[in-house]
């Protein structure tokens, strides 16, 4: 009895007493049980494995002809892929990277800092840069409007790329920002070619 | 005001149930015989007003979920179906967006009169601030709501308002991706926004309890600023005088309600939401409801990067930061005077916020380039101004004009030419 009490006092010199560590346990056990729980009814709201088990699309290039572009869903956005023509290969080399609004690659396939040149451009997960083949998300980096240009006769801007109606950012042939307001290069989805004419993204 | 309850229940029923549950007590004390200041005008109607749009939401909103389909293959025909087939469904469902519109006119109006006013001061903070968080449930309610019909408005919208998340540093495009539960906007939104909007409501509802609690607590604020000092000269019973004063208001209400469903449904909305949403073809701009112009004024006002900020980030930070300033103006604003009735230089200041925000509003419906811009960022600057250096010293360099004794004395005295205008309507 006489031990209890102690127990259940405060201690006369500070120290914790038993009961202080009783409690304190007890609080953290149930803020982890809580934290525990609360954690489902968080991430139920993360994309689902239906979702995810969309995550990847695979096309099939050989359809593409030199000079076209077509669009393709991947993740709810929509990819762009042109198949360059030696032209406008040469016109995105040729373009100094001073000239450029911005300098970053934004390849999903490169990893660090890497300069935006047509090469970084093209690049696929395995390394090879493939000229012909650039495959952008058809994002406006601006304010996620759908950029014109992929298909024949639309608008593509004053670098011969595309134009973004909304707000007249203009990009150019290797999906670059030369002008207007958005702020960053298309980004390039993360790709790997399964065959010379078959594509995996994402 | 708290006062002590003159429920007086009839023998029989009445007295039972209020020795178990003093419902019909409370109700009594808080609608009935609640004392409230003789003086209020009617600008002071709008919270009464309020209660009536969100009853009418509700209902609307529930009705309508009998019909509608929470599917990106279903949602945009399931709304033409409530249009087209369901008995009276083009009249629920025009009442219920233009309701929305309504509702936001009325709160706009109620927020102003806090402020000019000084109804938030103490001992009224935390009623203030309670009415700030309705605010903010409210914006959430409608902006889900709007994603509902599945138009090309609702989805772009969508777009552009979760894309602001994405600007919060380091979590931000995880948080993007959680609101999304996927990869853009997409059928896991949808249903979780129809999920929610279903919920908020009733969270407003809830809230709405706390903030007439609160109110009832020091009781009314008055156009005079002055407190209740004597009950019996100062006050009047809440019914018949507010109820028939309010009943009337909400009439008049109605009727511009009732104009804007019946001749002028789709004037409020946007024609781009009467086209399925295309995630492969974005509008030619993108524009918000009217309600939240204001804001998405501010949002693309900051064109400039701060420092480390972004413009991006700067912009978002404007924008929610012009409504979270609202929770501290209790303490911004350090005039002891309530009422900008006696405060000459705040109430020219204050008709330029009106000002600033209009300008705002309709700058927000404009494309964001050339001067529409600068304009913006000049009404932004002094929105900020205005909370945040105008009311703060405003309190120390104005002097104020004489406040009445009492509220008994305001009404009673014959009112001078320059104040006939203000108290005309609280007779």
């Amino acid at each position: 009895m006489t031990t209890e009490i102690s127990d259940a006092g405060p201690s006369d010199d500070g120290e914790p007493t038993r009961r202080d560590f009783i409690h304190i346990f007890a609080a953290a056990t149930a803020a982890a049980g809580a934290g525990a729980a609360i954690w489902p009814l968080v991430h139920q709201m993360n994309p689902d494995a239906s979702v995810l088990a969309l995550s990847t699309v695979e096309v099939d290039l050989s359809s593409i002809s030199v000079g076209q572009a077509i669009k393709v869903m991947w993740q709810g956005k929509p990819v762009f892929i042109r198949h360059r023509t030696e032209a406008e290969i040469t016109e995105g080399e040729a373009t100094p990277l001073g000239a450029l609004k911005d300098d970053a690659a934004r390849n999903g396939n490169l990893t660090g800092s890497v300069d935006a040149t047509d090469d970084a451009r093209v690049t696929s997960r395995d390394g090879a840069a493939r000229p012909q083949w650039l495959l952008v998300v058809g994002i406006c980096t601006h304010l996620g409007c759908i950029p014109l240009g992929t298909s024949s006769g639309e608008n593509r801007g004053d670098y011969n790329g595309w134009f973004c109606p909304c707000h007249g950012s203009h990009y150019d042939i290797a999906g670059r920002i030369r002008k207007g307001p958005a702020p960053e290069n298309l980004e390039i989805p993360r790709y790997e070619f399964l065959s010379d004419a078959l594509v995996k993204i994402g | 005001m708290s006062h002590p309850s003159t429920y007086k229940p009839a023998a029989g029923f009445a007295k039972w149930l209020d020795d178990r549950l003093p419902i019909v007590r409370l109700a009594h004390d808080s609608f009935v015989d609640f004392p409230t200041p003789k003086n209020l005008n009617y600008w002071y109607t709008f919270g009464g007003i309020l209660a009536i749009c969100l009853v009418i939401q509700i209902i609307t909103g529930v009705i309508l979920a009998m019909h509608y389909v929470p599917h990106t293959s279903m949602a945009f025909n399931s709304v033409e179906h409530i249009m087209r087939d369901v008995n009276y469904g083009w009249l629920m469902r025009y009442v219920h967006a233009n309701g929305a519109s309504m509702f936001f006119l009325a709160v706009y109006i109620h927020m102003f009169r806090g402020v000019y006013y000084g109804s938030y001061k103490e001992p009224r903070e935390v009623l203030w601030m309670l009415g700030v968080v309705i605010y903010l449930l409210m914006m959430a309610t409608a902006f889900m709501g709007y994603v509902l019909p599945w138009g090309q408005m609702s989805y772009w919208g969508a777009t552009v308002i979760t894309n602001l998340f994405s600007a919060i540093p380091l979590v931000g495009e995880d948080i993007r991706t959680l609101l999304w539960g996927g990869f853009s906007v997409d059928n896991p939104t949808l249903n979780r926004f129809y999920s929610l909007h279903y919920l908020l409501p009733f969270a407003i509802a809830g809230v709405v309890m706390l903030h007439i609690w609160a109110l009832h607590i020091p009781g009314n604020a008055n156009p005079t600023g002055v407190e209740v000092k004597d009950v019996k000269k100062d006050t009047v019973p809440f019914h018949p005088y507010y109820t028939v004063k309010d009943g009337f208001a909400i009439v008049v209400f109605l009727i511009l309600f009732a104009a804007f469903v019946f001749f002028n449904p789709n004037g409020l909305g946007h024609p781009d939401n009467y086209i399925e949403a295309n995630p492969l073809s974005t509008p030619a701009s993108i524009v918000p409801e009217w309600y939240y112009l204001p804001f998405y004024a501010i949002l693309r006002a900051i064109t400039f990067d701060i420092g480390p900020i972004s413009s991006k980030l700067g912009g978002v930070m404007a924008m929610f930061g012009s409504i979270l300033v609202l929770f501290v103006l209790p303490w911004l604003d350090t005039s002891k005077v309530r009422s900008m009735r006696y405060r000459p230089a705040a109430k020219m200041f204050f008709f330029i916020f009106i000002a600033a925000c209009l300008v705002l509003g309709y700058l927000g419906g404009k494309p964001a380039e050339g001067s529409y811009v600068f304009y913006a960022q000049i009404a932004t600057a002094y929105y900020f101004s205005f909370f945040l250096i105008i009311l703060p010293l405003l309190g120390f360099m104005e002097t104020p004009k004489p406040l009445p004794r009492s509220i008994a004395e305001s009404v009673l005295k014959t009112p001078k030419a320059g104040e006939a205008a203000h108290n005309a309507p609280a007779q």
